[in-house]
């Protein structure tokens, strides 16, 4: 195996989950210290790290075309509508109550 | 006819094309996916503003430790496909069998270990029926999201063990290439799976703790 391939196939892979390993602790022993702030958005900002990571290396958006990329976006960007909508309407019904 | 050329399938000019556009074809399938999913954790999201001190105390009562090994499991799947994806990339036939099936072994240590978690939940009446432990409104919404979220999620990971059982056979049957469409789709759905797993660890077992 030369050296290329082996950073390609073996170190690459490896680093990713070595990434993902620590921040998954993190967000573990995050979750279980006492009185600490914002939990629920720290433990949601290590989960978008990690699925930044797995996209970006485990599923080659660092390699992919624009085509590719902005399909992967799109995905994210309807989802935001999803919840930008259901939040707005949700909270408009709250302040009508 | 070389056997590159062999590969193509119709209508595709050639072999940049053609993963072009299985992979373009592959993440509109996955957007799909994310609504689907994205739906069901909008539920989740209303309930938990609704009702925050109740799902923090439904969510306490989630098994912290099989969470965490299972989500432990599912990022070491993602590094042995990984591997096998880009070992086959590299002309390395071998190593992509050995890390395929290595996969394999762990999308079913985390069906299992989701059946043992599953059954302790029952055990404690986490079943959001009749007989269910918990009283505050909002916890059974929060359950109900539990039960329906890690079910459907593990039929994804069935299926994606389907996939990569084929990826296995067509591996010891010398008809894996490089780039090969079966290969790249299988290994961007196994990813995609992980994924909504990572999340869900987040939304399911690091809630209500200490």
């Amino acid at each position: 195996m030369t050296r290329r391939e082996l950073k390609s196939v073996l170190l690459v892979p490896v680093a990713t989950w070595a990434g993902l390993c620590l921040a998954l602790a993190a967000t573990a022993a995050y979750a279980f210290l006492p009185h600490a702030p914002v939990k629920p958005v720290v433990a949601l900002v290590i989960a978008a790290f990690k699925v930044i990571l797995i996209a970006a290396f485990f599923m080659r958006l660092d390699r992919a075309s624009a085509l590719v990329r902005i399909t992967a976006a799109v995905g994210f960007l309807w989802l935001s509508f999803l919840f930008i909508f259901t939040f707005a309407d949700f909270m408009m019904r709250s302040a009508g109550a | 006819m070389s056997q590159s050329a062999q590969l193509l399938h119709e209508p595709w000019p050639d072999r940049p094309r053609e993963t072009e556009g299985y992979v373009f074809a592959m993440w509109i399938f996955l957007a799909t996916e994310v609504l689907f999913f994205g739906a069901l954790m909008a539920f989740y999201a209303v309930n938990r503003w609704a009702h925050p001190a109740a799902v923090k105390q439904a969510a306490a009562h989630s098994d912290f430790w099989f969470g965490t090994i299972n989500t432990a499991i599912l990022l070491t799947s993602s590094l042995t496909i990984a591997t096998a994806d880009r070992a086959l990339e590299h002309g390395l036939p071998r190593l992509a069998r050995v890390a395929l099936w290595l996969t394999l072994a762990f999308g079913l240590a985390f069906l299992l270990t989701k059946g043992f978690e599953y059954r302790k939940d029952l055990e404690d009446h986490l079943w959001p029926g009749p007989n269910f432990a918990l009283v505050a409104i909002g916890a059974r919404p929060f359950w109900g999201f539990y039960w329906i979220a890690t079910a459907v999620h593990a039929v994804h990971v069935t299926i994606g063990l389907g996939l990569i059982v084929r990826l296995i056979i067509l591996s010891h049957r010398r008809m894996l290439r490089p780039r090969q469409a079966s290969m790249t789709v299988t290994t961007l759905y196994w990813h995609f799976v992980d994924v909504v797993w990572v999340v869900l660890y987040a939304l399911l077992y690091l809630v209500g703790r200490a």
